[in-house]
């Protein structure tokens, strides 16, 4: 058992960690306040024969503390948490220099429209490949989520990415992969009797084998 | 409207699942003897330049990919030496009345290599048709008719086999697999079984039957429609074919 | 004011007219009989519940080994007795489904409803028995109507028991068509029935208290009923309009959420989460104003911060109608939106804050018995507790990119609904069973049964946060098909044995609840030394519960007075220098 989140590989995963963790003490010291207490009150205060609890009613200092003490900690996560999510998923937080791709994503597949060497999507040289994202490393991405039949969900845990696509609605969502490897994408939304095998992969090159992935693919894609 | 029934059904607390009584492959008349014993014979050709089938992005399936040594394509248009397979040939006239003979055995399409094999089969109506997962991964199954009662059911295991029956003729049930979005499959309903699919060689045969003057229908999933006529003698055969264009 | 013109007069039943067996046991408008009943149909509904967690358990623990007896099951559900992905599916629809709608609901406000509502506030029955009754045979025809679903073609529904748009609207994308409009039926129809109960406690609280029985008097169980009502009276026919709104996209062709002709997908999420967060509340509660009874009964103190318990109650039953979006951070609405939404759901957790630090005052410098209920009490604050502080997590809308539709979304709701909710429901069953029954449940038995309970309940589903951090999705049929997901399996085995005995150790409740039913010792009219009116009367209490009208001179919780020797203080017992009410004019 571990509360370690997973390794992080992009620019996310430093912001939602940490906010994680600084929820996970705050939320582990009232863990144990509460549970110790308890226990402690159980123990000590539990019935003898003889003895009479103590009639109190209440204080009013104490009502005092204990709803201004979690009002203000919350409130401050908040306010800690409001940034980070403007920075992930506010309006106008993907970063101009993304590279755009279109994701059509369909019971139970995701496919990836790649701008072809034009550098525009939506001309005749884009391609497609089912369930395989190929990314640059240190570059931002712009995934522009099209579903075409039901809800589904882009997961990569180990970005710290996750976005519904929803039918009729335009959705994109931004990421910046740190780690050059692969990652596994999951379907987070239950889209049906396949929704538990709707994976894919994303393949994180340098910015040199990026280029060299996208000319080599070009070439195959004008062989066909 | 039928799912409106359905909804009505329900309102009076009726659980009236297999309203259409879709269960039995026997529609009570025996397995009445053959007709007769002649026979329709014939040659799909193709005549032009073939077009090329699209290749199949395998990479993710890699358990599909290998049972398809040089490169998986979808075989929309299948051509070997001009002659065409895949084509679902049937008889619409001239046929005395029914009862008609049943098929001995289930119809089978099998999921092999994340294709259907065969991908166009013929099925009489309340004929079984069994749906055969042969691939270690899960296919999912869904049938989209117009006329009959649609399905979606999965496979998630190899080995798995789901036996499906239809009610009423339909030309032709589209199958598809929502895992592996390049998966098609057509099945044909026929309210005999009077039917055949060309082969590899764009050879058909249609036996057992009387004597007479008939009309044959020929479908493919996308060149289109043919029809003929062809007279055989008693005991005798006759040939049809045809030739779809490039 | 507390007493009104509708009043039934207790006279009137203590004629004692002989009625049939149908009409007293089956048919009955004795809102105790009733009670009863809805107690009776929801642990049916708990063990349906239960049975189908075991099986998505089991294929998530074993995902290739056939389920135990599943050979049982027919070739479209387990062929081989392996599930098939679609009947997992609607495992998951239905294990919600029918624990929240048909378990935890009734369990909550259809039984301690009934049951005490009148005999705690000193009323003979409630406002409208006829609708009463009304209220259990609909919601019982809702029941086995949404059982029903299991047997018809293509399954039962399989959209998740939060029915998604468009995967619930259209039978293309699951295969399923009838099971899913039995369900919105289903849901529509108990609707119906919620809606007769909830205008029902209402009516019964607001006019048909005992003299002297004000709004401070009434115990934190009644206010929280009270404002469960108000909530269910207010939430529910939007969760009904919404069923019918989409059961007309099934049938008969309209388009409200379908995308593809004018409608709107994200519209159902909207409608169902601002019906379903305030039904998060209508879950809890009830429990919490329970738990409070029971804890200041076990510690034999006063409730510490009455007064600041009940307008808890009252800002969460107001702030649960605005943070519904909380569940959509994800969903593509307006990243804006999931601002405010973070905001209002971070300042709800104050309430349910201090409702845990007043429950700890309660028992601090009491004089604590542990009897069976106080255990359950207990447990109850130890793992609402849990629930409460990993919903922190999720409301920080960053985290819960991550941790959104995974396991720990899965623990948090059980950590709330059954370290909550039916723990609560466990508090209450047993220390309320001598009224309801006559008889006293076995307390030996009763405490073995609550430490299994609680060693396995934690056992299943504390790892659950674990297998969240580590990115795992939630109703999802078989998690070997991914590799940063195969290493949890052996976590996932564990969870699936906890959870199997989990399941075993409640044949001890059941062995417990049916045999002292007949065997149990008498019980007394006051087994707790309580203070509440229906201490006061016999056990179980005759039909029309009080002789004659109860006179309340205090609130519930005068437990240690020092104006008495006895460390209770029950709240119709006049002392020398209580007033009566009518003349304080109360
Ligand atoms: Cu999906
Ligand atoms: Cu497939």
């Amino acid at each position: 058992m571990s509360w370690i989140l997973p390794p992080g590989a992009s620019t996310f995963a430093g912001d939602i960690d940490f906010l994680y963790y600084v929820i996970l003490v705050i939320t582990g010291i009232a863990f144990v306040v509460v549970e110790v207490g308890l226990l402690v009150f159980a123990i000590k205060y539990r019935a003898r024969p003889g003895r009479k609890a103590q009639y109190i009613q209440g204080s009013i200092k104490a009502e005092i503390i204990w709803t201004a003490v979690p009002a203000v900690t919350l409130v401050i996560i908040g306010l800690m948490s409001g940034g980070v999510w403007n920075h992930i998923k506010g309006r106008n937080s993907i970063p101009p220099n993304a590279i755009p791709y279109e994701v059509h994503v369909k019971q139970f597949e995701w496919n990836f429209t790649y701008r072809g060497p034009d550098g525009q999507l939506g001309t005749a040289d884009d391609f497609t490949l089912r369930n395989q994202l190929h990314i640059p490393v240190n570059r931002p991405v712009e995934l522009q989520l099209i579903a075409e039949d039901v809800i589904h969900s882009f997961f990569v845990p180990a970005f710290r990415v996750k976005q519904d696509a929803v039918p009729g609605m335009d959705i994109n969502v931004w990421f910046e992969a740190t780690e050059v490897g692969e990652y596994e994408i999951a379907c987070a939304e239950l889209c049906g009797l396949g929704h538990y095998r709707m994976r894919a992969r994303v393949i994180v090159h340098s910015a040199e084998d990026y280029q060299q992935w996208l000319s080599d693919r070009s070439a195959a894609a004008d062989e066909e | 409207m039928r799912r409106f029934w359905v909804a009505s059904c329900l309102f009076a607390f009726l659980a009236c699942g297999g309203g259409d009584g879709d269960s039995g492959g026997s529609s009570g008349a025996a397995a009445a003897a053959p007709l007769g014993n002649s026979s329709i014979t014939g040659v799909i050709s193709f005549a032009g330049s073939v077009p090329t089938n699209p290749a199949i992005d395998m990479a993710e399936e890699p358990d599909c990919a290998v049972k398809h040594s040089d490169g998986p394509t979808d075989p929309i248009v299948v051509v070997t030496d001009g002659k065409l397979a895949n084509v679902f040939i049937r008889i619409v006239g001239g046929l005395p009345d029914g009862p008609y003979p049943e098929p001995s055995e289930a119809a089978a399409i099998d999921q092999n290599g994340c294709l259907y094999s065969p991908r166009v089969v013929g099925v009489m109506v309340g004929q079984t048709l069994e749906i055969t997962n042969s691939d270690p991964l899960l296919h999912n199954i869904k049938a989209v008719p117009t006329e009959n009662r649609g399905f979606n059911i999965s496979q998630p295991r190899a080995g798995m086999t789901s036996p499906r029956t239809f009610n009423t003729p339909e030309i032709m049930i589209p199958l598809e697999c929502n895992v592996h979005g390049w998966m098609n499959a057509y099945v044909g309903v026929v309210e005999h079984s009077y039917f055949a699919t060309s082969a590899v060689d764009g050879s058909f045969t249609i036996g057992g039957l009387p004597a007479g003057t008939y009309q044959v229908a020929v479908w493919h999933e996308t060149l289109g429609t043919q029809s003929g006529d062809v007279t055989v003698e008693a005991d005798g055969s006759a040939t049809l074919n045809f030739t779809f264009g490039g | 004011m507390a007493t009104s013109a509708v009043s039934l007069e207790p006279a009137a039943h203590t004629e004692a007219h002989e009625l049939s067996f149908l009409r007293k046991y089956i048919f009955s408008t004795d809102h105790k009989i009733i009670g009863i009943q809805f107690l009776l149909m929801s642990f049916v509904f708990l063990l349906f519940g239960g049975l189908m967690a075991m099986m998505m358990r089991w294929q998530l623990g074993f995902p290739d080994r056939p389920l135990p007896a599943g050979q049982l099951l027919p070739e479209t559900m387990a062929p081989g007795g392996i599930l098939l992905p679609e009947f997992y599916n609607s495992l998951v629809t239905m294990h919600g489904t029918i624990m929240v709608f048909f378990a935890i609901m009734p369990l909550l406000v259809g039984v301690f409803g009934n049951f005490l509502i009148p005999l705690k506030i000193g009323a003979p029955d409630m406002a409208f028995p006829r609708l009463n009754m009304a209220s259990f045979w609909v919601a019982f025809s809702a029941g086995i109507l949404m059982m029903a679903g299991f047997f018809v073609e293509g399954g039962h529904a399989a959209a998740g028991w939060t029915a998604y748009a468009p995967l619930s609207a259209d039978p293309e994308w699951t295969g399923v068509s009838g099971g899913q409009q039995i369900w919105l039926l289903s849901i529509a129809i108990l609707g119906l029935a919620s809606i007769m109960g909830a205008l029902n406690y209402i009516t019964t609280v607001v006019n048909l208290r005992a003299p002297g029985m004000t709004w401070f008097r009434m115990p934190l169980s009644i206010w929280s009923l009270f404002i469960t009502a108000i909530l269910v009276l207010l939430a529910i026919p939007i969760l009904s309009g919404a069923a019918i709104m989409l059961f007309f996209d099934q049938t008969i062709g309209t388009h409200f959420f379908d995308w593809t002709d004018g409608g709107q997908v994200i519209l159902w999420q909207h409608l169902f989460w601002y019906f379903g967060h305030p039904e998060v509340y209508i879950l809890i509660l009830p429990a919490m104003g329970m738990v409070s009874d029971i804890i200041a009964n076990g510690s034999r103190k006063p409730v510490f911060g009455y007064h600041s318990m009940v307008f808890a109650l009252i800002s969460i039953a107001f702030l649960g109608w605005v943070v519904w979006g909380h569940h959509m951070f994800q969903s593509g609405m307006n990243p804006t939106l999931g601002m405010t939404f973070m905001i209002s759901t971070m300042i709800i957790a104050v309430p349910s804050a201090i409702k845990v630090f007043n429950w700890m005052g309660t028992m601090w410098r009491g004089n604590i018995r542990f009897h069976v209920p106080m255990l359950h009490a207990v447990g109850f604050v130890a793992m609402f507790v849990i629930g409460g502080l990993s919903g922190i997590f999720m409301a920080s809308t960053p985290v819960d990119i991550y941790i959104h539709d995974t396991y720990f979304i899965v623990a948090h709701i059980h950590y709330v609904l059954f370290g909550g909710s039916l723990f609560a429901i466990f508090a209450a069953v047993t220390y309320w069973y001598p009224k309801m029954f006559g008889r006293m449940m076995n307390s030996t038995l009763g405490k073995i049964h609550f430490w299994l309970t609680f060693l396995f309940y934690n056992l299943t589903f504390f790892p659950m946060h674990d297998l969240g951090i580590a990115g795992h999705m939630r109703r999802i049929y078989d998690p070997s098909q991914y590799e940063f997901l195969q290493p949890l399996a052996p976590l996932n085995r564990f969870i699936t044995v906890s959870a199997l005995l989990l399941f075993t150790v409640q044949i001890l409740f059941a062995v417990n609840f049916v045999m002292s039913w007949f065997n149990g010792k008498k019980a007394p009219e006051n087994p707790w030394d309580a203070n509440g009116l229906e201490w006061t009367v016999p056990s179980p209490p005759p039909h029309g519960n009080f002789a004659k009208v109860p006179t309340v001179y205090r609130g519930p919780y005068e437990y240690s007075s020092p104006l008495v020797e006895d460390d209770f203080l029950p709240q119709t017992r006049k002392l020398a220098s209580d007033v009566d009410p009518a003349a304080a004019g109360l």
